[in-house]
């Protein structure tokens, strides 16, 4: 992986660095000791590694403004890190830049029932809101699977989805405000507990920016009430072909399921190993659809939905007819990821979204590039959106073991744009699909987005290396086009 | 000079805009122009009508998506959908008769780049929610697509959400896909009857916190309900304090009964609405159709909710008239008081001080009036610095609706 060029008349500074942040966040809240360093070394990605040059953890904002406006006057560069899950190294270090981590903003500042929102700051754990405000039943509802780990701060960066988004909304649909740090070290508030911010919707564009933006410090997020019912139906199906149809069909029927999981076969073996959920093993792709709502409603929707499954041509089709018997349908799919680790030395988890109607014909791909790599895949889907997690199997003590799997799951992705769908749907682009963007974009995109950051960030110094293949000057971007000889706005730059 | 340019496709627009460049002349950006009056009041030389880049490209019902070309009518589009038992949930409210002209009218984008939704707003989101992807041409006349055509999408900067609502100044859409949904079956509507603001709008928020899913909450009192047409009997005369239940036929009275249980108001006059005059009601309400016909100012303030009625109290007391609530009270929608600045001094003044957070839009007035006010909440410095620097990344020339939003006075 090409990062940006290292400076090093920076990493010869690394001493004047770290003491000055020490100047700015006394005692244990800069990290320098090559042993500590380890630890910020990689997110959840963990294939890529970089040591920083320091680490340091702010305690308030001040803080954080002051950091900023000092790497700014230095031309350092900052990655923010909130819990280090990121699937796609959205949280890599820099060689010559310094992590800025959220860890101790950890505290929720208002619980505000009336408006029914919470205000908290960014490196709370996305399950600790729900579990600050279930007491009054109320719950937040992007339910990413790392939700016991990752902050809402990285939530916001990442724009997270999880199961029951399909309902729901990701985080862009469930939040109402954030504050914001900017490379200068300016801070500005975007949107409150008023549902439309004025102006330009910026907190929709901060929201999923991967930490290329600005460090957001304060999240302002609703709540809502906990659905009093929640019911899922496990099918099971002789195809991947009839389950699509099958999906098809309850959308078409204007059925939107709270969440609508499908496995292959791989997986449903793999997870009934490991959990004994229960599952059935003598189909080849499996359905878990939840509904929830009032018990006239989900048991109304229940019923329907078993008709639909039936018309589809699904050989099994149980309903939960308690609250454990639906936590045991889960059971299975929430224990995928480790489930399908048992099968190999390591996993690669691949992450695209494609039009529903693409999925017969992408698994079909998926088991042509299983044979033509010779690694084994395993699928789930969140299928109600398109959304796919190939696992593709790999050892990476095996030489060229790693870059097989990439090379598998590159394949993967493209096929997905090819199909009309997305190089990711919730895990970002990172490091690990920077490289493949051209394949969805344009070079006048991109540039586009490039552009937007020069907005936030003129001298790039915020996560530089992440999302975009390559790093271009805000003064280049801007700069004169020139076409068929005849330069246009010939005096922009002079503006 | 007051040239009007027509382009035919995404190519002659973005000739179009490059050549505005080059001669530094300011575009207006129309579809139907029933939008025209939102936003800052400016004169421009030269109008940009796209109404002819219209028509619907990809229509699929079971993924849930549409593109069409940018000024495709709306009413096609909700023609289209309502044929598979589908809608756009965000309930783009039709503003047209607040200037006069006949309802039904506007274009697709034109509702996008307004970024307004209507009551379902609190529960399904803005156009901003629903808005996939696009194509757009930038101020310097480069064709450039944001988003995607899926709807779980983080690839690259959310673009679509940036360009929802930013009434055009950053670029001009030309294809537009959106999120679509299946509309409901069945709605309801719970009238709760004779509340005071406060009570009612307590209620509101009782229902909002409770397990019901409600899809609109609104409290109107008697004086803006009189304005409405086809009131149902039992509403005449009264304030109504309403929450709109929508889903399968078999649950929606399900759905009122336990509300009725939730709220506890076993002495509360209340009456339930069926299908047919509750979605005549919301339409009115979305819309704020009740203000059609008079030239007093229009204001819409986006308050957190739970000071609603306080706020609401000081503006009346201040002069402001007809004014009612919607999302809970998130949303009021009133006529401002007698004044040179349309009541914006007053009105935002009161805002900060009851709300704290929030902003007032000036949504219709006299060009006396529109041209003394600012008809978006004055931001604060760093933030509108932000903004403009941003503008600056897609037009910085400021050819496109140059001023509308925020910027120097005209």
């Amino acid at each position: 992986m090409l990062m940006p060029d290292t400076d090093p008349g920076l990493i010869a500074r690394r001493g004047d660095i770290v003491a000055a942040l020490r100047r700015i966040v006394p005692g244990e809240g800069v990290i320098h000791a090559p042993s500590e360093l380890r630890a910020y070394e990689c997110d959840a990605l963990t294939a890529y590694t970089t040591q920083p040059l320091a680490v340091v953890l702010p305690q308030t904002v001040p803080h954080v403004a002051a950091i900023m406006a000092y790497c700014s006057s230095l031309g350092l560069k900052v990655v923010p890190r909130g819990a280090g899950t990121s699937l796609s190294g959205g949280a890599l270090p820099l060689g010559d830049g310094i992590v800025l981590g959220l860890g101790k903003f950890n505290r929720i500042l208002d619980i505000d029932y009336e408006n029914r929102c919470v205000v908290t700051q960014p490196g709370v754990t996305n399950l600790a809101i729900s579990q600050a405000v279930e007491a009054r039943g109320f719950y937040y509802a992007p339910d990413p699977s790392s939700q016991v780990a990752c902050s809402i701060g990285g939530n916001v960066a990442e724009n997270s989805g999880g199961i029951h988004c399909l309902k729901y909304g990701m985080t862009t649909n469930n939040l109402l405000g954030c504050e914001l740090v900017l490379t200068s070290g300016e801070i500005v508030r975007l949107g409150g507990k008023a549902m439309d911010p004025g102006g330009l919707d910026l907190l929709g564009i901060v929201t999923g920016s991967e930490g290329l933006l600005g460090v957001v410090t304060e999240v302002t997020v609703r709540i809502l009430q906990r659905p009093q019912t929640q019911r899922a139906l496990l099918l099971g199906f002789p195809t991947v072909r009839a389950g699509s149809v099958c999906v098809a069909a309850i959308i078409g029927a204007g059925i939107i399921p709270a969440g609508m999981e499908m496995m292959d076969k791989v997986s449903i073996h793999a997870t009934e190993a490991f959990v004994a959920a229960g599952y059935p093993l003598d189909v080849e792709a499996l359905l878990i659809v939840e509904v929830d709502g009032l018990p006239a409603e989900v048991d109304v929707l229940i019923e329907r939905i078993e008709a639909i499954a039936r018309a589809s041509g699904a050989c099994s089709s149980r309903a939960s007819g308690s609250e454990s018997e639906r936590l045991r349908f889960w059971a299975g799919r929430r224990a995928a990821f480790p489930a399908i680790g048992r099968l190999a030395a390591d996993y690669y988890c691949v992450d695209g979204t494609i039009p529903r109607r693409a999925l017969p014909e992408m698994v079909e791909y998926m088991a042509k590039l299983s044979e033509h790599y010779q690694l084994r895949v395993a699928n789930v889907f969140h299928a109600g959106d398109g959304n796919l997690h190939p696992l593709i199997c790999y050892d990476a003590n095996i030489p060229g073991g790693l870059e097989k799997a990439e090379a598998f799951g590159a394949d993967i992705l493209k096929r997905c744009v090819e199909v009309g769908g997305v190089l990711t749907g919730e895990h970002g682009v990172g490091v690990e699909k920077r490289d493949l963007m051209e394949v969805q974009f344009t070079q006048t995109d991109l540039d586009q987005q490039q552009r937007l950051k020069c907005a936030f960030d003129a001298e790039g110094l915020l996560n530089p290396g992440k999302v975009f293949p390559k790093l271009c000057r805000c003064a280049e971007l801007g700069r004169v086009h020139v076409h068929a000889g005849q330069t246009r706005f010939p005096d922009l730059l002079r503006l | 000079m007051g040239a009007y340019h027509q382009p035919a496709d995404e190519t002659q627009l973005a000739e179009l805009i490059r050549s505005a460049g080059a001669a530094r002349t300011g575009l207006e950006v129309i579809g139907q122009g029933s939008r025209r009056h939102l936003g800052r009041f400016t004169e421009v030389e030269s109008v940009l009508d796209v109404s002819a880049l219209s028509g619907v490209l990809v229509y699929e019902p079971e993924e849930l998506v549409l593109s069409a070309r940018a000024a495709t009518p709306l009413a096609e589009i909700q023609t289209l959908l309502a044929a598979k038992g589908q809608h756009l949930a965000f309930e783009p409210p039709d503003l047209g008769p607040l200037w006069g002209a006949p309802a039904g009218r506007g274009t697709l984008a034109g509702a996008i780049s307004v970024g307004l939704g209507g009551s379902r707003r609190m529960s399904a989101g803005a156009p901003r929610d629903h808005f996939l992807g696009f194509r757009a041409v930038n101020g310097f006349g480069e064709a450039f697509a944001g988003g995607g055509r899926v709807v779980k999408n983080v690839t690259g900067f959310d673009l679509p959400k940036l360009l929802a609502g930013a009434y055009g100044t950053l670029g001009v859409l030309t294809e537009v896909t959106l999120k679509v949904l299946p509309a409901p079956e069945d709605t309801r509507t719970l009238a709760l009857l004779a509340q005071q603001d406060e009570t009612g709008l307590a209620l509101l928020r009782k229902a909002l916190s409770g397990a019901v899913p409600v899809t609109g909450a609104a409290h109107l009192p008697a004086e803006v309900l009189a304005r409405f047409e086809a009131l149902p009997r039992a509403l005449v005369g009264a304030s109504a304090t309403l929450l709109r239940l929508e889903g399968p036929r078999a649950a929606t009275s399900a759905y009122a009964a336990a509300l009725r249980v939730a709220l506890e108001t076993p002495t509360t006059p209340l009456v339930e609405l069926e299908q047919q005059p509750s979605l005549a009601l919301w339409r009115q309400i979305s819309d704020a159709r009740c203000y059609a016909g008079s030239a007093q100012p229009l204001w819409r303030l986006s308050i957190p909710p739970l000071h609603a009625a306080t706020l609401g109290a000081a503006l009346r007391a201040a002069g402001a008239q007809q004014l009612y609530y919607d999302w809970g009270g998130g949303l009021l929608w009133l006529e401002g008081p007698a004044g040179e600045d349309g009541g914006a001094s007053t009105i935002r003044s009161l805002l900060k001080t009851h709300a704290g957070q929030g902003h007032a839009t000036l949504v219709r007035a006299t060009s006396a009036v529109r041209a003394n006010t600012e008809p978006f909440e004055p931001q604060p410095a760093a933030l509108q610095a932000l903004g403009e620097r941003v503008r600056a990344q897609f037009d910085p020339l400021g050819i496109l609706n140059p001023q509308r939003m925020y910027g120097r006075a005209a």
